[in-house]
């Protein structure tokens, strides 16, 4: 960018701060995923009428938009490929508003998804979609990725929830869509198509989510068997028995002798798979279906079934399932963490091909996930430093992907495509449904200065995890 | 790789900053982060520029000085970080690598060289500093110069931390730490007390009290002669030659005595002690040692509370709040004892504050050097301690103590609250203290 350019900037934001440091430009120039890119400013500010003039800038400038929360992102959504200008949304965190005759939270972008749990469960309600991140996570992040987690089974996923927006386009105009209402058909459903939409058709400022009643009660069953495929069988059979739980999360051998070998949790190492089951409503209700869960498995052959009688046991079972990530990077720094989704009935046979591609490559490959829709998250293990290692990760995540696709899947179940996944899209969607995506990005937004380089693959562009 | 990056690598414990997945999980526990809202005064900005100067991304190693300068070093970083990266490990190396390239004015060289190798070193110049302040307070010259304004006009605000100084104590009476202290009673242990520089300088009081609650539990005290500085405020600055210095000679003093345990009673110095054997690890001559010693190591709670804890006399009910040390926190990882240790007085009643783990913003001489940020996380903190209605704040850290006593000032809640260490609060409930701080304590 020109000196006229940030001089320019400058003039437009009086409220906020333009960082332009060698320090700050590289606090600003990565995320939870790979690769550091610089952007050439750092914009911070809460007001939306500058954000717009901002964007207008950009847009008659033709400079590249980077909207960013906390930067928590697994593909690469945030990072500033082109350079340009990161807007931190992060400080826009004041509004959080619950209305509970509306049963909705109306909030800025950068306030935690943490915090939006915390005041709806305040006043008895809830907010569903929970990532795992969600205590460091932002609002706007979650809406722009389209953020899953644990609660997705029963609940749905952040784009379930959201009815309305405030968004800048990339024409630097502010536009609401949607509304307070859950039935709203007034013309396109703009609303979900920007939910999702990884930052590429312009800036959420604000949102107006859904909320619902809090279920007053939950239990949780604990189920180990010695054979994957019959963990397998177990969940297929249980959400066919007319109960649908809130949470189902498996862990395989690999995870489970890692917790172990960290910080040991009552785990057997010698099973194959454990399943963690969590049920939630009335307080009778949830109990008579912890009860039917619980026999369900051990028909079909679970070596234990675990309910935990305190709220200290069911926070350790929960606990040992939030170790796995900490656990396995303890063997070796670097940790891919894929997002590879299958319909429910393929769980079984993704377990299978992924264990095959463990062997193939030779890699430190450990499976764990939300089960209960498919959303698994294979992870691998490796050393950025080995070269070696690195290139055989890269083919052994391509294929972890074609099979995914293969059985009838997705790429990504709650992580986004990004900057990792992109070359992979057309693999999913066809030459001519990737072409129909474009052509929307193309009508939104003709000099593609917001987020470029996401979504859609440059020629050419390959998975790249070695630096 | 040339050899000049490759040594810097070395330096900079590259192969540490590896360990960060970047996740963030780090960013709500950082104080910086929270109090001025930007990637660059967080855990993981820090690290990363650490790694990019690694990588030889970043060519200039002054860019980093900044961001680092503004880490308080409170660690909170570790104990919420999902992949055990070593942040105080990294911190202390990129200092240590700057300061080693850093051209600093020849005053600025002058000051370091007497503060770290003569002042904090020496027992006879700490000592020398605390006669000093007596003599300051006796001849009235304190009174004088608060009356004539000078201290507004003492640069780096040093008139504001003037007036929370606590009282000084008699050159008679400093002298008076007696070698052996025999154990009331059935004797359970035997301990050696490491009575610090600043915490034996400045609050004696409280290096007196403790060996008086040690006993009275059942230990018996053995206080040595040759102990040293532990070396912490070295090695948060940079100066990791002269901290192992003194970890060594820490070591050879405290060996002399056949101890159960080497007691101490400041978080930030247990902290350092509890590493010497992280320090040493490359010393093949001294890491074994260095080993037992940390092994050793106790805070003064963890004795107390071993030993059944204090009990205390029926007081009048008062509220307490307690502000946690970072470096027992998440350091030493002592969080149990202390408010075990108060909960188990009658008529106390316990409130903790909210983001009780968070930093006051002292943090060893940060409040001196970074006055302003260490004011805006002081005001947030006490915000937390006026929300809980408590009357004494309850530290276990002369840094944190001095920096209550500040924030009290600030608030102008002189009237009604006060801050005190866990040692002299419990010895007050004990009756061991009355109710003047500087009294003197029953033998």
């Amino acid at each position: 960018m020109t000196e006229a350019q940030i001089a320019a900037i400058r003039a437009i934001v009086k409220t906020g701060r333009v960082l332009t440091e060698e320090y700050d430009r590289f606090s600003y120039a990565f995320d939870a995923s790979f690769g550091t890119y610089l952007p050439d400013v750092v914009i911070q500010t809460k007001d939306v009428a500058e954000l717009a003039e901002l964007v207008k800038l950009a847009n008659r400038e033709k400079i590249p938009v980077y909207p960013r929360g906390q930067a928590t992102s697994l593909s690469g959504g945030p990072l500033p490929v082109h350079g340009g200008m990161v807007i931190d949304l992060s400080v826009m965190d004041d509004l959080l508003e619950i209305d509970e005759e509306d049963l909705v939270a109306i909030v800025s972008p950068g306030v935690l998804t943490a915090a939006i749990h915390k005041a709806a469960e305040e006043k008895g309600l809830m907010y569903p979609p929970d990532p795992s991140s969600s205590h460091v996570s932002t609002i706007g992040g979650n809406l722009a990725e389209n953020s899953g987690g644990p609660r997705g089974l029963k609940y749905g996923v952040t784009k379930d929830y959201v009815i309305g927006l405030e968004v800048i386009t990339p024409q630097g105009e502010i536009i609401r869509t949607g509304g307070r209402t859950v039935k709203n058909v007034t013309g396109y459903d703009l609303t979900k198509l920007i939910v999702g939409s990884e930052g590429t058709l312009g800036i959420i400022t604000k949102a107006i989510l859904r909320l619902i009643p809090k279920p007053p009660a939950s239990e949780t069953v604990m189920a180990i068997f010695d054979d994957l495929v019959d963990a397998g069988r177990a969940i297929s059979r249980i959400l066919t028995s007319g109960i649908l739980p809130s949470k189902m999360e498996l862990m395989d051998q690999a995870s489970m002798v890692a917790v172990e070998n960290y910080q040991p949790s009552g785990l057997p190492k010698d099973a194959e798979a454990l399943i963690l089951i969590e049920l939630d409503g009335h307080p009778m209700a949830v109990r008579d279906e912890a009860e039917q869960v619980s026999r369900v498995c051990r028909e079909i052959g679970a070596r234990e079934v675990r309910v935990p009688q305190t709220a200290k046991e069911k926070e350790d079972m929960w606990k040992a399932r939030k170790l796995v990530s900490p656990a396995i990077v303890r063997v070796k720094p670097t940790k891919i963490s894929e997002d590879a989704t299958v319909p429910r009935s393929k769980i079984p046979e993704m377990c299978r091909r992924l264990q095959a591609i463990k062997e193939k490559y030779g890699i430190h490959l450990v499976v764990f996930g939300h089960v209960g829709d498919g959303n698994l998250h294979p992870n691998i293990i490796a050393d950025k430093s080995d070269r070696e290692e690195m290139q055989r990760v890269e083919k052994a995540v391509a294929e972890i992907f074609e099979a995914a696709v293969e059985l009838g899947g997705t790429l990504s179940g709650e992580h986004g495509i990004g900057l990792m996944k992109a070359p992979f899209m057309e693999m999913e969607l066809g030459a001519a449904g990737l072409d129909m995506m474009k052509r929307i990005k193309q009508a939104w937004d003709p000099h593609n200065i917001m987020n470029p380089g996401k979504i859609f693959p440059e020629p050419g562009q390959k998975l790249v995890l070695s630096e | 790789m040339n050899e000049q990056l490759e040594q810097l690598r070395a330096e900079l414990n590259y192969d540490k900053t590896n360990k960060c997945v970047q996740c963030g999980y780090c960013l709500p526990a950082c104080p910086t982060y929270l109090t001025m809202g930007k990637e660059t005064h967080s855990p993981r900005g820090r690290i990363n520029l650490v790694k990019m100067a690694g990588e030889g991304k970043i060519k200039d190693l002054s860019v980093l000085e900044e961001p680092l300068d503004l880490c308080l070093g409170c660690r909170a970083c570790e104990t919420v970080c999902p992949t055990g990266v070593e942040y105080g490990a990294i911190l202390e190396s990129a200092r240590a690598s700057i300061t080693r390239r850093k051209a600093y004015s020849v005053p600025q060289k002058a000051l370091r060289s007497l503060l770290f190798k003569k002042v904090f070193p020496s027992r006879k110049a700490m000592k020398l500093l605390g006669d000093a302040m007596w003599v300051y307070e006796k001849t009235g010259v304190q009174k004088l110069a608060r009356k004539s304004g000078l201290m507004k006009k003492l640069p780096a605000h040093l008139g504001e931390f003037e007036a929370i100084v606590p009282p000084a104590v008699s050159p008679r009476e400093r002298a008076s730490l007696p070698r052996v202290t025999k154990a009331k009673g059935q004797r359970k242990y035997t301990v050696a007390f490491f009575v610090g520089c600043v915490m034996d300088a400045m609050f004696r009081k409280i290096n007196q009290l403790s060996v008086q609650l040690l006993a009275e539990v059942g230990c018996d005290v053995i206080v040595i002669e040759n102990q040293i500085c532990c070396g912490a405020l070295h090695a948060h600055a940079g100066e990791m030659d002269e901290s192992k210095q003194l970890a060594k000679r820490n070591i050879e003093a405290f060996a002399a005595v056949d101890a159960d345990f080497i007691v101490n009673n400041a978080g930030g110095c247990g902290a350092m002690l509890v590493e010497y054997d992280h320090l040493l690890a490359d010393d093949a001559q001294w890491a074994e040692r260095a080993r037992a010693f940390a092994a050793k190591t106790r805070d003064i709670s963890q004795v107390l509370a071993l030993c059944g804890g204090i009990a205390g006399k029926e007081g009048p009910t008062e509220r307490v709040t307690y502000q946690r040390s970072c470096h027992m926190t998440n350091v030493q990882k002592v969080t149990a004892e202390p408010v075990q240790l108060l909960a188990g007085l009658p008529n106390v009643e316990l409130v903790e504050m909210a983001e009780a783990n968070m930093c006051c913003g002292s943090a060893g001489i940060y409040n001196l050097v970074q006055y302003d940020a260490s004011m805006e996380i002081l005001d947030l903190k006490m915000q937390h301690v006026i929300d809980t209605g408590a009357v004494t704040i309850v530290t276990t850290n002369p840094g944190c103590l001095l920096q209550m006593k500040l924030g009290i000032e600030r608030e102008h809640l002189g009237e009604r609250v006060r801050a005190v260490h866990l040692v002299e609060y419990l010895a007050q409930r004990a009756g061991i203290l009355d109710g003047n701080p500087s009294a003197q304590p029953k033998a």
